[in-house]
């Protein structure tokens, strides 16, 4: 798998890159020197699309902040968004904590190609701010960086990395989502154009501009090329942090014949993701393939169920977290998600109401697209979801059965992560 | 052509917009908005501007064909 890791090569793990040396005898200075045109060309022929779940190509959101850009409006702000609040997704600490001059190079990339005379690091409450502080330190120092960069931190909660929430705190408020329009990318941080990019998109585009559009499409698929950071877990061997080029066979990445049990139903993409059925592992992890089965690769979570846990009881669990990490703000997602966690809970709890999936379902339904940010829509997609894979689960429960021999949870909700699932898995 | 947007975070759901154009809006069971989907029908414009203008929280507004989603 070595031949595949660009992010986090030798799967990161000795930490050796936080040295800006080291990072830079492995990598190569970075040539700012470039046109901003020349740069997003590059990110255009890579192909290569946000990672933070969004999906968006990256050269369009560069060329729509450059394009908003104008003397009267000051110039761009550039977000390096490492706010990762999904519990069961680790890459972004992963990557900020073992690679976080790839991040901030790429910061610097963006600034250049959007004009920015300003770049932030967006990170949660935590260890991590004052390791990133150190880390852009020791880059200030070296005067490696043309536009100065400082950090940010919000409150360690699920919303707070969501785009508007972003600029909210970056402008002194609170990591809460705001209205839109007007976009971020026409009016953000300070009234001003502003990229908002994951940390790892960041850290392609430093890559891309060392070693050209070219060659980041030597791994990945024609129509989605590049690696991408996946947090595996659940029923495998070793739960952490894989990088893997996109279309890498869902079996290899759980590990082949290596799975601690049985697995019936893998979450694809994350809480705002999709339950989709495990069917051996014969699943090719793209957008372009799990179109078939309703899924998108999100942010790279991938959870393998173990098939002796009830997939009602996780769902239900992880909706009732994801209604509570509402920010309660807009009436359909306050008011909405309670009831669909609600029905999930007695669904789960074998309350004999044959009414409750549907009730899921038409509640699902009503809270899509209404509100400001989509944490209503993800999280009724991903309750949605639990109502097809475990149909049969459902009408157990309705029985008042459940076929579950193990209790422990197995999707994080919101409390600290254990420590052996914040490393580098193999 | 034109559709109606609102602002989720300042809408109250307090119900007037529902009450004035009950043709493209009605209730959820909270008390917010349903837009019903597509275009607004020409003839429902003037119910339509009366519940943006009535909107004690100034959460509703015009939003015209061309201009891109948010």
């Amino acid at each position: 798998m070595t031949s595949w890791e660009r992010l986090l090569p030798g799967s990161g793990a000795s930490g050796e890159l936080r040295d800006l040396g080291t990072h830079h005898q492995v990598y190569g200075r970075l040539d700012l020197r470039r046109s901003a045109h020349v740069l997003i060309a590059d990110i255009r022929e890579a192909g290569l699309t946000g990672r933070g779940g969004a999906g968006f190509p990256s050269y369009r959101k560069l060329e729509a902040v450059r394009t908003a850009s104008r003397p009267t409006r000051g110039r761009p702000v550039v977000i390096a968004n490492g706010a990762e609040g999904e519990p069961a997704s680790q890459k972004d600490k992963v990557l900020l904590t073992h690679a976080p001059h790839l991040v901030l190079d790429g910061l610097q990339v963006a600034a250049r190609a959007v004009g920015a005379s300003e770049a932030v690091i967006y990170v949660h409450e935590g260890p991590l701010v004052s390791a990133v502080a150190k880390v852009i330190e020791a880059r200030r120092r070296a005067r490696i960086d043309p536009t100065p960069t400082r950090v940010v931190s919000a409150p360690a909660r699920f919303i707070s990395g969501q785009e508007t929430a972003v600029v909210s705190r970056v402008d002194g408020g609170l990591a809460l989502p705001r209205s839109v329009p007007p976009p971020v990318y026409q009016r953000g941080v300070g009234r001003r154009p502003t990229l908002v990019n994951n940390v790892e998109t960041l850290a392609h585009m430093a890559l891309i501009a060392r070693y050209g559009g070219a060659w980041f499409r030597g791994l990945g698929t024609e129509a989605e090329p590049g690696t991408m950071l996946f947090t595996v877990s659940g029923a495998v061997q070793r739960p952490g942090v894989l990088e893997a080029p996109i279309g890498v066979d869902l079996d290899q990445l759980l590990g082949i014949g290596q799975l601690t049990s049985p697995v019936h139903a893998v979450l694809i993409g994350g809480y705002h993701g999709t339950w989709i059925e495990y069917a051996d592992g014969r699943h090719t992890l793209s957008d372009a393939s799990l179109q078939s089965v309703g899924a998108r690769l999100g942010a790279g979570v991938v959870v393998a169920l173990p098939a002796s846990t009830c997939g009602l009881v996780e769902t239900s669990r992880v909706v009732t977290y994801l209604a509570n990490e509402s920010a309660r703000q807009c009436g359909p997602c306050l008011n909405g998600l309670p009831a669909i966690a609600h029905a999930l809970t007695g669904l789960a709890r074998g309350r004999r109401d044959p009414s409750l999936p549907a009730q899921i379902e038409t509640l699902s339904h009503l809270v899509e697209g209404r509100g400001a940010c989509r944490h209503p829509d993800g999280t009724a997609r991903m309750a949605g979801s639990a109502l097809r894979v475990f149909q049969s689960e459902i009408d157990l429960h309705l029985v008042g059965r459940c076929s579950a021999t193990a209790f422990a949870p197995i999707l994080p909700t919101g409390e600290r992560p254990a420590r052996e699932s914040v490393g580098v898995g193999a | 052509m034109s559709t109606l947007g609102i602002d989720w975070i300042t809408c109250e759901g307090r119900g007037l917009c529902a009450e004035l154009a009950p043709e493209v809006i009605s209730e959820d069971p909270w008390g917010y908005p349903i837009i019903t989907p597509g275009q607004l029908p020409d003839d429902a414009l003037p119910h339509v501007r009366r519940a943006i203008a009535a909107c004690p929280a100034l959460a509703l507004r015009l939003v015209e064909d061309d201009r891109r989603r948010s």
